[in-house]
């Protein structure tokens, strides 16, 4: 059967890795080609580049790096952010990106999904979802790229889970708002709740901090991966040994 | 030489920077002149088998590689089309190998198949070839007398088939760390 994925997520801003706490405050963490080798070689089973900058800027920045990151690892990766198009999304992919991730342009425009699915296959057509739990419901934000153009778009998390699906998306990126970049663990309750209405493989983002938290997240949830990003930078986790502890767990990984 | 061939699948740059790694000759496909003089040809298919069809018809390849005979490699959709007949959009196929490529159907199975399963293979020479691989695919073909290794996902499919001189994977050797690359360096040393 298939394992469980352990998904590093790298924000890029202009050709460089950045990340904030809360979708904020970006800091410098580095290199994304040196980056996406030594998570490569740590046995992550797949890397998220996120374009933070293309995703809120208008102004088009060269994406060159793709084509670099394909030439210097051997493991699928995901182009997130900026992709707004078909023309877009053909070069992405034409670059060796073997999945393109859409947010805020499928809220706008969601026949967007179902022209992308048929051109690329649903294979490589990821949807990312930024969640946020308002004390009643779960609901989907949208250009939350900086906290200035955010903004609630009023759908229903679960809701919009099925229409993606049925629109032929084939995979989904759940990120918890609330959780993210606070290491508290991701949100159980949430993703249980995803799980039961989303067919398509599902990859949990938002909150990871321990190793106890993916175990959790597994067992409880059965999410396809767990998607993380700070607790990896700042090497207070290595990957091998996430991915050996999870093993002890019982749990299926790649090692 | 090897041709890889465009089948206007979006994993084209990836299986050349994969066979760059393994010091070999190789060159894109325009035409069927350039099959016939190729030592081994590549077929990598993302995407969907009409899709993948259409474009071998239009570049008018079907021909030249149903009669070719020096060895073939299908990398997913490109093993697929090598049956006559998918599914996915009812789609003929090359017809090559009997038999059909199936939906998955079972609806306790997430769908797409994604991700890393194990790879089982039952010829001797691929011992060392045993491990996960990358898998990216909602249909399958089943397990028969051409089977090499088989992968269980609900049910056991064929993850790697061979008659003649035409051999396919259902995973993305490209894609797969350093097992792809052992099987891709196993691959073109027993031909």
């Amino acid at each position: 059967m298939l394992t469980k994925r352990i998904i590093p997520c790298l924000d890029v801003k202009k050709g460089k890795v950045v990340k904030g706490v809360k979708f904020n405050n970006h800091r410098l963490i580095g290199d994304p080609i040196k980056l996406a080798k030594k998570y490569s070689n740590d046995q992550a089973d797949e890397l998220v580049f996120y374009d933070i900058y293309s995703s809120v800027e208008s102004e088009s920045v060269s994406i060159n790096w793709v084509n670099e990151i394909a030439q210097n690892i051997n493991i699928p990766f995901c182009v997130a952010g900026g992709i707004k198009d078909i023309t877009k999304a053909k070069e992405v992919l034409n670059m060796g990106a073997d999945k393109i991730s859409i947010n805020t342009p499928a809220i706008e425009n969601p026949n967007l999904i179902s022209e992308l699915a048929k051109i690329f296959g649903s294979q490589c057509i990821v949807i990312g979802i930024d969640s946020f739990f308002d004390g009643k419901n779960f609901i989907v934000y949208s250009r939350t790229g900086s906290t200035k153009s955010r903004y609630c778009t009023g759908k229903k998390t679960l809701e919009w889970i099925q229409e993606v699906q049925d629109r032929g998306a084939g995979e989904i990126v759940l990120n918890c708002m609330n959780q993210d970049g606070v290491q508290n663990g991701y949100d159980l309750e949430q993703l249980f709740l995803s799980r039961e209405v989303c067919k398509v493989p599902l990859i949990a983002s938002g909150g990871a901090g321990k190793m106890e938290d993916f175990k959790n997240v597994f067992e409880s949830c059965n999410v396809d991966g767990a998607l993380a990003a700070s607790v990896f930078h700042d090497n207070a986790m290595n990957i091998t040994d996430l991915k050996n502890y999870l093993n002890d767990k019982k749990i299926e990984v790649r090692i | 030489m090897i041709s890889i061939i465009d089948c206007g699948g979006a994993n084209l740059q990836s299986v050349i920077y994969a066979i760059d790694g393994l010091k070999v000759n190789y060159k894109i496909c325009k035409n069927k002149n350039d099959i016939k003089n190729s030592s081994a040809i590549i077929l990598p298919g993302v995407g969907a088998a009409k899709n993948v069809m259409q474009n071998l018809c239009d570049q008018d390849l079907v021909d030249a590689i149903r009669d070719y005979s020096n060895p073939v490699l299908g990398i997913c959709v490109g093993m697929q089309i090598f049956y006559e007949y998918s599914e996915e959009e009812n789609t003929k196929c090359l017809g090559i190998l009997p038999g059909k490529v199936k939906k998955f159907a079972n609806s306790d199975l997430v769908i797409p198949h994604m991700g890393w399963n194990k790879v089982t293979f039952e010829n001797e020479k691929y011992a060392d070839c045993n491990g996960y691989y990358y898998f990216a695919n909602s249909f399958y073909a089943e397990i028969d007398k051409n089977t090499l290794a088989k992968t269980k996902y609900g049910k056991e499919f064929c993850s790697f088939v061979n008659k003649d001189n035409f051999y396919g994977v259902q995973f993305h050797p490209e894609k797969s760390s350093t097992n792809g690359l052992t099987f891709l360096k196993n691959f073109f040393n027993n031909l």
